[in-house]
């Protein structure tokens, strides 16, 4: 750690709250002021980062706030952060920004509104682990990289980073943030997904291990280090604690990211209208029209039906019974007048074309699905298309080196169940919808070639 | 014609199991490249195609150890133990038997690896294994350079033989290689055949 | 103690000897890939597994100690 200079940082002491608004929101994205927050503005809100002079201390803070990741697997980053300080050698630290799933759009839009949240909760995380390098992780793109390299720039002048942040960019594929396809790219290679028998911190090479927390994670905890894990808790629910990013869809209207408490109502955040007395599985009215089904947590997330979503809230604890996760936040309110199952198949077709092509079910299954659900999605598609799906799906579970087979199933799997009546109409030569525009943004299919992974 | 002495005893019996390593080296790599392609020999299971390209090569490695042994212990030509695995270090026929020399070297890079395989990584072995094309060449031309025999009458029909084998399994396999969709195209690949009969349903 | 089959799918290229050799405990997908059974090898075929866990030429078949 060459070039390390320590500055008079107050010792962690947490206490005070940053400046919010009404409900203790938002935390990550400035309450008022000028956006993007420069370091200047960072510094004025929140102070600098406290010195971690305790490591036990800070785990402790962050265990008792009940942070959990916010990439989607939602696992304790108290427990991470721990296995990471235990490992040996230190493993580099990484910021996850890839984002590849491309209904999300939070953090592109964290790290382009508060990047020094995020460069703060990564030099805590370096702090823990021990590490000597750290990297940011970041879609190759131009406007957010010059963006992130003038904030770490502004930094390093400052003299406010113990350990040296690197830019390194993530090619566009969905599977680009994987734990192990990140380690493949930070390590030199393509970022392709890789077997990995053993649990615990993702390997670049034979003993170098990587911590990987998603972008947004590491904003909360450059706020947890600073107000406390209490303060943490003040939003969301005692199951799931704090507040969240979400990205949310719905008809009329760009995609928009908002900060939510977790735990915060599906009808609150779309703006349904969760009054009783709709029948189950009929449209639910809400502010840009009828909705008829919700799909929750992304492309690897699954379909609920409008009615079902409308009583829920965004918590794991809650949706998993029904077969979903909160994942990454993203909520898209499928209008009533489109059609689930073109959806679907215009997803499922995405998905199959971003399989990595190493695992033999993965590239034979998901393609073969994706066929059947375009199939499925036109008029009179026969009882072979269904069965066939049903049989691939039953093939692809668990025996991917990913999760790509096992996420890409669920999402369909849901689609047949919340459809079923759609279907049913298919079959007849019918079809309820009436505007044939797309809905969920899904990226032009484009041939894949070995570049595109590096 | 002499009778056969001891020392010519040594002589035949190098030369002999010379033609039998190339022999037994030529079935090892048109097995490798069976193997490579997932090809099956008629009557047999999937599996007896590694194995037979497994245990052949430790054949041919027995035959070649004899080979090297009787050629070193042969009186009539100087050829020491060290030139058999140091290149151009024999007395006799310098050139040609270094390039044999290389060869066993090569040779012996190979069997350690594959034997070693579960310890290394896969691109190391890969790497490794491929040295193969550039140990059967090297044998198939010390075996011209060395010996009279390989130039002329049955010996050298099963050189040819062996060479226009190795050519043609070889020119199949990269050709084949060169039609295979790469990693990167093929769930695309595998939509687009989808999709295309779907639509002719 | 017991012990499982495991398939690396990345280096798995559907050679299938792994099937011809433990038909008990692995078969193969409509495109070739084991499937492998979900439960520890019996101790009769302990023998047999080290032989299609040997003879996979992508050495993608391994038999771990699970706990």
């Amino acid at each position: 750690m060459t070039g390390r200079r320590t500055l008079a940082h107050p010792p962690l002491a947490m206490g005070g709250a940053p400046p919010a608004g009404p409900g203790g929101l938002p935390r990550l994205m400035p309450a008022a002021g000028a956006v993007p927050v420069d370091l200047r503005g960072h510094l004025a809100a929140h102070g600098p980062l406290p010195a971690v002079r305790s490591r036990d201390r800070l785990l402790a803070e962050v265990a008792a706030a009940g942070l959990t990741g916010r990439g989607g697997a939602a696992f304790p980053v108290a427990r991470k952060l721990d296995a990471a300080a235990r490992a040996r050698p230190a493993p580099i630290v990484v910021g996850n920004g890839a984002e590849g799933e491309p209904a999300s759009s939070k953090d592109r839009s964290l790290l382009w509104i508060s990047p020094h949240l995020v460069l703060d909760g990564l030099q805590l995380a370096a702090a823990v682990a021990g590490s000597g390098s750290a990297v940011l992780y970041v879609t190759r793109g131009d406007r957010l990289h010059a963006r992130l390299a003038g904030a770490i720039a502004e930094r390093a002048a400052a003299g406010i980073d113990a350990v040296r942040v690197g830019l390194v960019a993530a090619p566009d594929r969905f599977l680009a943030g994987e734990e192990s396809a990140l380690a493949s790219r930070l390590a030199g290679r393509p970022a392709l997904p890789s077997h990995r028998p053993a649990r615990g911190l993702p390997r670049l090479a034979p003993g170098r291990t990587a911590l990987v927390q998603n972008v947004e994670t590491l904003a909360h905890l450059a706020l947890i280090a600073r107000y406390g894990a209490a303060w943490f808790r003040t939003v969301g629910t005692a199951a799931e604690p704090g507040s969240m990013l979400v990205t949310l869809h719905r008809a009329g209207g760009r995609p928009a990211v908002a900060e939510v408490p977790a735990g915060a109502g599906i009808a609150d955040l779309l703006g349904l209208d969760a009054r009783p007395g709709v029948p189950a599985g009929s449209p639910v009215p809400s502010v840009a029209g009828p909705v008829q089904a919700v799909l929750v947590g992304g492309y690897h997330g699954a379909w609920l039906t409008a009615t079902t979503a409308a009583g829920l809230p965004l918590a794991t604890t809650a949706l998993r019974p029904l077969g979903a996760a909160a994942g990454a936040g993203v909520l898209a309110a499928l209008p009533a007048d489109r059609c689930g199952l073109a959806e679907t198949a215009r997803v499922a077709r995405y998905l199959a074309l971003e399989s990595a092509g190493q695992c033999g079910p993965c590239f034979n299954g998901l393609p073969r699905i994706a066929a059947a659900a375009e199939h499925l999605a036109g008029p009179r598609p026969g009882p072979r298309a269904r069965a066939d799906l049903e049989r691939w799906a039953g093939l692809l579970t668990g025996r991917g080196a990913c999760h790509h087979p096992d996420g890409s199933v669920r999402f369909i799997r849901s689609a047949l169940r919340v459809f079923a009546a759609e279907a049913g109409l298919h079959e007849q030569g019918r079809c309820r919808s009436t505007d044939p525009r797309p809905f969920l943004p899904v990226p032009a299919g484009r041939p894949a070639t070995e570049e595109d992974w590096s | 014609m002499t009778g056969i002495t001891h020392a010519t005893a040594l002589w035949y019996a190098s030369r002999a199991t010379g033609v039998v390593t190339l022999l037994l080296l030529t079935a090892v790599v048109l097995l490798g490249i069976l193997v490579n392609r997932q090809g099956r020999l008629p009557g047999l299971p999937g599996f007896a195609v590694t194995g037979l390209h497994r245990n052949i090569s430790l054949l041919a490695v027995a035959f070649l150890v004899i080979h090297v042994v009787t050629a070193v212990a042969d009186p009539y030509v100087t050829i020491g133990l060290a030139a058999a695995v140091l290149p151009f270090a024999s007395a006799y026929k310098a050139f040609w038997l270094g390039l044999g020399a290389i060869s066993l070297d090569l040779i012996a890079a190979l069997i350690l690896t594959s034997l070693a395989r579960a310890r290394m990584s896969r691109p190391a072995w890969r790497a490794i294994h491929w040295l193969a094309y550039a140990a059967w060449p090297l044998a198939v031309v010390h075996s011209l350079g060395s010996s009279a025999d390989t130039r002329s009458g049955p010996v050298l029909g099963v050189l040819t033989g062996c060479v226009l084998a190795t050519t043609a399994a070889l020119a199949w396999r990269l050709s084949r290689a060169a039609r295979e969709v790469p990693r990167a195209g093929r769930a695309a690949a595998i939509l687009s055949r989808m999709s295309a009969r779907k639509a002719g349903l | 103690m017991a012990r499982r089959l495991r398939v690396n799918p990345v280096a798995c290229a559907g050679h299938g000897a792994c099937a011809e050799l433990l038909p008990e405990l692995i078969a193969l997908d409509e495109w070739g890939y084991p499937i492998v059974a979900d439960r520890p090898v019996p101790r009769g075929l302990e023998r047999e597994a080290r032989r299609a866990v040997a003879a996979c030429p992508a050495l993608a078949l391994a038999l771990s100690r699970v706990a």
